[in-house]
């Protein structure tokens, strides 16, 4: 039983993947990616409150025991994030159907439902994997999956950015390779579980150079500062699900890769300088980036960048209130990110631009389209009462209680940071979303796209990507409402993090508990 | 302590200075070719990381000491590794020549927003006007500039 809830996540979107390159009616290759993301999100819940209840499960691929087989690994802190992330994967799905069926592009929409399919099966294998090499093969799914969406119809900006991008991902990902043969070589194993008891007794230089080589590793794939600079480059060219899906998604794997190898491959017991120093100049480098732009989708990418660094920040302190921040930032951050980037999607469909000076000179995309930005923004300036508020505070909370000159200058840029967020986003919300006095002057040049949008664009389709907006907006308000569930979870996988004793003996025992 | 192969070493640090030195170049073939050279370093250090060449891998019908056979898993992560940087190369050649079909040639160029935001001061000074929409003019135009 729980060996077919851990191999679903993975196994289904594949077969659906080959079931939809068949060259069925795209009705039915709808349907059938939406049913299948429908039915790993119901399996993420089980695997959650079955990690929760009876501690991490294993499944051994083939019968073949842990450090020689493939194993996949659902503990508390991997269960949550495959369904958080595969309902927003499916809240986007959702959203593009919604564009499909609005622009009728015909010659993409082949491509991107097996594309997409791909991506949430790197994302849910990255999750589940209990070996590095695993690891690097999920991402490597997700990745390929990515380089494809992002240069989907793609124009020549559209071409040199996804280049941009594949080129330091491939980079990256060459690293990533070459981390795990010299861990290989250095500890004689890859999977998680034995690497740490090893790894501590080699000589502290060669650990050492590990550790900066996965941390610059994953640092390129979560988009660190000073190995962002790709991501406000690539984003915001693809269209608005895909944007929406890479932010919420890809950098957030990143980050739980950081978390999962650190906690389980280098543990320590103080304050981490190094990746205290990368999340405070990722705070403010990243914000004061979003600051500087003009283009909703880039802000919006750079407010990305920025808010990494919130959850390096409980991952430096290394602490449980620490790490139980991080996880409830990035499951906020998966929600409310993706919320964002499709509310930007719907806008520049209204105005026909993604420039704000441009909107500021339009006409305003609607009340409705207005407030379902409001929201998510509010939340990720960490307004209360949403679920932004109740991430930062415990991760200022872990920063207070945890004390010292590092803690207290991450919790001062934390506060700043989000001051500036919300500054970033009063000026996105005046600029682009406020009501005001139609000027058609200066809205001249976007008014003929927009009416083109309404004539072509069916009724459907749109009312479909609002859908899914408001499903996302909603979501975000859920997550805090039940923060006090939500903290509890997060609590309990932040313990598991620091003591992953339960963890390793359920791989190398091969016992499914 | 394991013995090291002077020769491996020297041929995968090559591979890695060769692939990155091409990588940093502007011409997106050198890159493509820099990406394969990379490629192959990684994959040749996956072997190395199996021990020393020459054991056999499989020995039929009797058991042997584990020291005398091969390391069946490097050569199984080899393996995997080469399907997926032989597939991803030939997307990026893929892309490679759609961006010289679209764009005429095979450099990289600049972005334009940064390239935008970089010049903003000259711009302000030499515009001075309070025509706004003048920097969207022509991107394209700026971004080969």
């Amino acid at each position: 039983m729980t060996a077919a809830l851990l191999a679903l996540p993975v196994l289904l979107p594949v077969l659906g993947l080959g079931v939809s390159l068949l060259g069925l009616p795209r009705a039915l290759v709808r349907g059938l990616s939406s049913i299948v993301l429908a039915v790993v999100l119901a399996d993420g819940v089980a695997l959650l409150a079955l990690a929760d209840t009876r501690g991490p499960l294993a499944l051994h691929i083939g019968g073949w025991p842990a450090p020689l087989g493939i194993t996949l690994v659902a503990d508390r802190l991997s269960a949550l994030l495959l369904t958080v992330s595969v309902l927003v994967a499916l809240a986007v799905l959702v959203f593009a159907i919604g564009q499909g069926t609005a622009e009728e592009r015909r010659r993409s929409a082949e491509v991107f439902h097996p594309a997409y399919l791909v991506l949430v099966t790197g994302v849910s294998l990255a999750f589940l994997s209990g070996d590095l090499f695993n690891l690097f093969v999920a991402f490597e799914m997700m990745l390929a999956a990515s380089y494809v969406l992002i240069t989907l119809d793609a124009d020549g900006d559209r071409t040199r950015a996804g280049m941009t991008y594949m080129i330091t991902s491939l980079t990256s990902s060459l690293l990533f390779l070459t981390l795990v043969a010299l861990v290989y070589a250095a500890a004689g194993t890859v999977t998680l579980a034995q690497l740490g008891p090893r790894l501590a007794e080699l000589p502290d230089g060669i650990r050492s150079a590990l550790a900066l080589l996965l941390l610059a590793v994953l640092g390129i794939k979560a988009a660190i500062v000073p190995l962002h600079f790709w991501l406000p480059d690539s984003y915001p060219t693809a269209p608005a699900p895909i944007t929406a899906v890479f932010a919420a998604l890809l950098t957030k794997v990143g980050v739980y890769a950081l978390l999962r190898t650190q906690t389980l491959l280098f543990p320590r017991t103080g304050v981490w300088t190094v990746l205290a120093c990368a999340a405070i100049a990722a705070m403010i480098v990243g914000i004061l980036g979003a600051i500087a732009q003009d283009d909703l989708n880039r802000l919006l990418s750079f407010t990305l960048v920025s808010h990494i660094g919130f959850m390096l920040f409980g991952l430096a302190l290394f602490d449980t209130l620490g790490l139980t921040g991080t996880i409830l930032y990035v499951i906020h951050h998966i929600v409310v990110q993706a919320a964002l980037f499709l509310v930007a999607g719907l806008a520049v469909r209204r105005t026909g631009t993604a420039a704000l000076h441009r909107m500021a000179h339009g006409p305003p995309p609607g009340t409705l389209v207005a407030v379902l930005f409001g929201l998510p923004a509010l939340s990720l300036s960490g307004m209360p009462p949403f679920s932004g508020f109740v991430a930062k505070l415990t991760l200022l909370r872990a920063g207070v209680a945890h004390g010292g000159p590092t803690a207290y200058a991450l919790a001062a840029a934390a506060l700043l940071t989000s001051l500036l967020t919300l500054y970033t986003m009063t000026r996105v919300w005046t600029s682009a979303f406020a009501d005001r006095p139609s000027r058609p002057a200066g809205g001249a040049a976007a008014l003929p796209q927009r009416r083109a949008a309404e004539t072509t664009g069916g009724v459907r389709g749109t009312g479909l990507m609002l859908a899914a907006t408001a499903g996302l907006t909603v979501t975000g308000l859920a997550i805090a409402m039940c923060a006090g569930l939500l903290a509890g979870v997060g609590e309990r996988a932040a313990q598991d993090l620091l003591d992953p004793g339960p963890y390793r003996s359920v791989v190398l025992d091969g016992e499914e508990r | 302590m394991k013995t090291l192969d002077v020769t491996m070493a020297v041929v995968v640090g090559g591979l890695f200075a060769f692939g990155f030195y091409l990588m940093l170049q502007r011409s997106l073939m050198r890159i493509v070719l820099g990406f394969v050279l990379l490629g192959h370093g990684t994959n040749l250090l996956l072997l190395v990381a199996g021990g020393v060449a020459g054991r056999p891998p499989v020995l039929e019908g009797r058991t042997a000491d584990p020291e005398t056979v091969a390391d069946p898993l490097p050569q199984a992560m080899a393996l995997t590794a080469i399907v997926i940087t032989f597939g991803l190369t030939a997307f990026l050649v893929a892309l490679a020549h759609r961006s010289w079909r679209l764009s005429g040639h095979d450099e990289v160029r600049d972005d334009v927003e940064d390239r935008r935001i970089g010049t903003a001061r000259e711009r302000a000074e030499s515009e001075a006007g309070p025509n706004r929409d003048q920097p969207d003019a022509d991107p394209g135009r700026e971004g080969r500039r």
